[in-house]
């Protein structure tokens, strides 16, 4: 997982990768937490670009870190979920807690 | 039951086993030759199969759960696992989108909702004080020769 903080745009990025699952899915709520605390970010992006498994846990991990951020006005965007999760999410109902968008490498990079 | 194959294995109710018993899956299903869609979905069902024994069936214990797979005629893989843990006093309940009994753990309760969505047939029986065990069926689909 990569963390990259923008402050003029006040985005805190966060490149997902691998398996998300109960397991690992400890791990990384408190690694981004640290970083949400620190920063206080106007919007979260979750990337999911790399993502290769994920079951219900991650959709706990979004829902956990959009309890934390929605008070604060904070905005929440799930980016390059693969078509098997995208399904998943839109099952569990995050679209409408939160803009689920796919970019392209040149847009990242822009 | 007519079984074309079968594969049965006992692990400890540890969290890093979550991965494990996914591998176990899909290793089992290399003869079958599921389409990716077949394949991610059986992998999470297994993961909230397992997870759910690890979370909820030993909340606060350790134990051992226990996996069966099937390769029944017609392309019908069966999934059963087992846990003999603290049982779901109220399956109905516990069945329940978005109910959890784990909310600090962030469970998002949808375990089996995701089971029943990706599977054809969804059994559980559980007992209070002595276990739970799943079972599910899935009948995959023909051999595709390409799929994305």
């Amino acid at each position: 997982m990569q963390i990259h903080y923008d402050a003029s745009s006040e985005q805190l990025l966060v490149m997902l990768s691998g398996e998300i699952d109960h397991h690992t899915s400890i791990p990384l709520r408190t690694e981004i937490d640290t970083e949400i605390y620190a920063h206080m970010p106007g919007i979260l992006i979750l990337d999911f670009g790399d993502v290769t498994f994920m079951d219900s846990s991650g959709i706990g991990l979004i829902m956990g870190r959009y309890k934390i951020l929605h008070p604060m006005g904070g905005e929440l965007i799930l980016q390059n979920p693969s078509s098997y999760l995208n399904r998943m999410l839109r099952m569990a109902g995050m679209d409408r807690l939160a803009e689920i968008r796919t970019i392209t490498n040149q847009e990242a990079l822009s | 039951m007519k079984i074309t194959n079968e594969f049965k294995c006992v692990f400890p109710a540890v969290s890093s086993n979550e991965s494990l018993a996914r591998a176990a899956l899909s290793a089992f299903l290399i003869p079958a030759d599921p389409s990716a869609q077949e394949l991610a979905d059986l992998r999470t069902v297994i993961s909230e199969a397992v997870t759910n024994a690890i979370v909820h069936g030993y909340r606060n214990s350790t134990g051992l759960i226990s996996i069966c797979l099937r390769m029944l005629p017609d392309r019908v893989l069966y999934i059963r696992v087992s846990d003999k843990g603290c049982g779901i006093p109220d399956i109905e309940q516990a069945m329940t989108p978005l109910y959890t009994t784990a909310p600090e753990e962030e469970r998002a309760g949808l375990g089996f909702a995701i089971m029943q969505e990706f599977t054809d047939k969804l059994h559980v029986r559980s007992s209070v004080g002595n276990g739970t065990t799943l079972t599910m069926r899935r009948r995959l689909g023909q051999i595709h020769a390409e799929e994305d």
